[in-house]
């Protein structure tokens, strides 16, 4: 027998076409009412599937990401884009003020988040609060020291900044291309224990330091370049960075390691933030509670893209249940040695905007560093 | 006396008018205006100051890495040129014309392949334990240092020139007169001279026009800098990615840009000029 339908006639098929053409734009908006779109700015690695994958499946939200490379970059990116255009905001912490100057965070309750689950020294951090009222919840942490190849370099050696001017360094001295992170380093170096916070003086005398290793620089490297260089074995010392991307090499088998030298080490830290103007507040508010929970604290510690340290002692708990190796590689196991000693003993300092100086002063001589 | 174009043929011209306004013209003068803008809180603010052309100008770094860019855009254009005018030379008088075909698309397939990809692999050969130093290292030689520097540069800026230069001078010396040349060995003139005193004078707008390319590519080359040279020192195009991180200073990346802009235009008119002057004039 045929039917009418498998021989449709030629009204019949421009009437059901028709009808589905209509139909289409009422199952998209039923599909687009169940799907939460999440728009995040952070640096690369955030909003992937091995950190968001799951809180994407178990909350039907669907992660935009927006990846930039430094804070300037990203407050660039939110001054130049209309209010509410990012729901989440991924910022460092040196940052954060200056978001909430401008007006892009919106005010958080404290009540919302685990404070309680984290080291003291991380419940009420310095910029994250203006009084009483948060803005940022902080996630994750890190150090940055003398990165170094174990092939070249014993870990004495590479125990304090000296090995940047090493003979068997020369030309194999790699720099991040940032100047905060550089240049705090080389301020420490020269025994300044705030060394974002130096008079003329100091500064002067940084500059001297850091112009001294010039003829020991092999190269000058974004994120990407970076990587390459040490893998290869081009570069086997490196400035301006630390385990978050040793720590990665090292995981894939390269013989490259950071260690925070005698002079001191420095500390970067990455906190959430809520932008203003967000149409999606509760969701961005169940991230940033999902995140800086032990679990996703756990998740966050190993992320593909780069490994950090978590504030979360609970977060420590779950991390050494579910990856001791990895708990053990980064140092955040009780009851033993560890990075949360470092910081107590005053080993670390935080990276932040110079004080006494412009950041543009900082950054001119950074160019002419470069070009000299 | 010269004709008035006719509609048809100014209708024809219409779509290139019009992209050249849209995406030259337009985004010329933007640039130029924000030249002038000041920047506020990492927001760019509309102005009409000249603190950003005096900050750049008057510093020595720009001066620095605009002699470095040029040098290094001249050596990359002659250099290419010179490698690649054999090849040229060999496909379009050696080869048979099934050869020459099959040349011609060995020379386009490069472009089917990201340039960045084709720099990062430069890495493998030319790393200090890379394949080039390894093979030097069985004959007793190196290792030469080849990454991170000047001659990184180069290879990289060679790498993007050299398919592009050696189509264009085939091109141009497929058109040379054989006549010519037929007429020049009669006149008993040995090979190296036919080539000097005849094919490269009868081919020398391809030549030029083919050396421009390489030069206009290699000044606004940003990769190879980066990734072969290690940013080590700095060049322009570099140095424009430096001012836009720290502070969001676009105004002043803008004054860089037009910098570039009007050398490439100066360049580009004066080889033009040069490559169309007759001879004896």
């Amino acid at each position: 027998m045929t039917s009418h339908l498998a021989r449709p006639t030629r009204r019949k098929l421009l009437t059901m076409t028709a009808g589905a053409a209509l139909a289409t734009p009422f199952l998209s908006i039923r599909a687009a009412a169940q799907t939460t779109n999440l728009s995040m700015l952070a640096w690369y690695g955030h909003a992937e599937p091995d950190i968001v994958g799951e809180f994407e499946e178990a909350n039907n939200v669907k992660f935009t990401p927006k990846y930039y490379t430094g804070g300037d970059n990203m407050l660039g990116l939110i001054a130049q884009s209309p209010p509410g255009t990012y729901d989440v905001i991924l910022s460092d912490g040196e940052y954060v003020q200056q978001l909430n100057a401008a007006g892009y965070i919106q005010e958080l309750d404290a009540a919302d988040y685990a404070f309680d689950d984290f080291f003291p020294e991380f419940q009420k951090f310095p910029g994250h609060w203006g009084g009483d009222k948060l803005y940022s919840v902080i996630t994750r942490f890190g150090f940055l020291g003398v990165s170094y190849n174990t092939d070249e370099f014993s870990e004495k050696e590479a125990s304090t900044y000296n090995v940047f001017a090493d003979e068997r360094a020369k030309g194999k001295l790699g720099h991040f291309d940032w100047h905060l992170p550089n240049l705090g380093q080389m301020s420490l170096w020269n025994g300044n224990p705030s060394p974002y916070d130096i008079d003329e003086a100091a500064w002067a005398a940084v500059q001297e330091t850091t112009m001294g290793l010039r003829p020991q620089v092999g190269g000058f490297f974004d994120y990407g370049g970076t990587f390459s260089s040490l893998k290869s074995g081009q570069m086997t010392l490196f400035a301006g960075i630390g385990d978050w991307i040793t720590g990665v090499l090292e995981k894939n088998g390269a013989n490259v390691r950071s260690v925070i030298p005698e002079e001191g080490g420095l500390q970067w830290t990455e906190s959430f933030s809520i932008g203003k103007g967000t149409k999606n507040y509760e969701m961005a508010n169940k991230w940033i509670q999902y995140i800086t929970s032990p679990e996703g604290q756990a998740k966050s510690a190993d992320m593909a893209a780069y490994p950090a340290l978590i504030p979360s002692q609970a977060g420590w708990k779950v991390l050494n249940e579910t990856n001791s190796a990895e708990a053990k590689r980064q140092k955040m196991v009780m009851g033993e040695s560890n990075v949360m000693d470092m910081i107590r003993e005053g080993r670390i300092q935080f990276r932040q905007l110079p004080v006494q100086q412009d950041l543009g002063t900082w950054n001119d001589f950074w160019s002419d560093y470069k070009a000299s | 006396m010269m004709k008035r174009p006719s509609l048809f043929s100014l209708v024809l011209a219409m779509p290139l008018l019009l992209w050249q306004l849209a995406f030259f013209l337009f985004p010329l003068l933007f640039l130029i205006a924000i030249s002038f803008w000041t920047v506020k809180m990492f927001q760019m603010q509309p102005d009409l100051s000249f603190a950003n052309w005096q900050r750049i100008l008057t510093r020595g770094v720009f001066w620095d890495a605009y002699l470095r860019t040029m040098i290094l855009a001249t050596s990359a254009a002659a250099l290419t040129s010179a490698i690649a005018f054999p090849a040229s030379y060999a496909i379009s008088f050696k080869l048979s014309e099934r050869a020459k075909r099959w040349m011609i698309f060995v020379l386009i397939i490069p472009f089917f392949t990201s340039y960045l990809v084709r720099v990062y692999s430069w890495q493998v050969f030319l790393t200090d334990a890379g394949i080039i130093n390894a093979a030097l290292g069985h004959i007793g030689l190196g290792p030469y240092p080849m990454l991170n520097n000047t001659f990184g540069t180069l290879v990289g800026m060679v790498t993007l020139c050299l398919p592009l230069v050696i189509l264009l001078q085939t091109f141009s010396l497929n058109f040379v007169n054989r006549d010519l040349i037929e007429a020049a060995h009669n006149l008993r003139c040995g090979r190296l001279r036919t080539v000097v005193s005849v094919v490269v004078p009868s081919a020398k707008v391809g030549l030029v026009i083919a050396a421009l390319f390489a030069f206009i590519l290699s000044f606004g080359d940003f990769v190879s800098p980066l990734y072969l040279g290690g940013g080590n020192p700095p060049t322009l195009s570099i140095m424009i990615t430096d001012i836009t991180k720290s502070g969001q200073q676009w105004p002043r990346a803008a004054v860089v840009a037009i910098m570039m802009i009007a050398t490439l235009m100066t360049v580009a008119f004066a080889a033009i000029a040069y490559a169309y002057k007759e001879r004896g004039k």
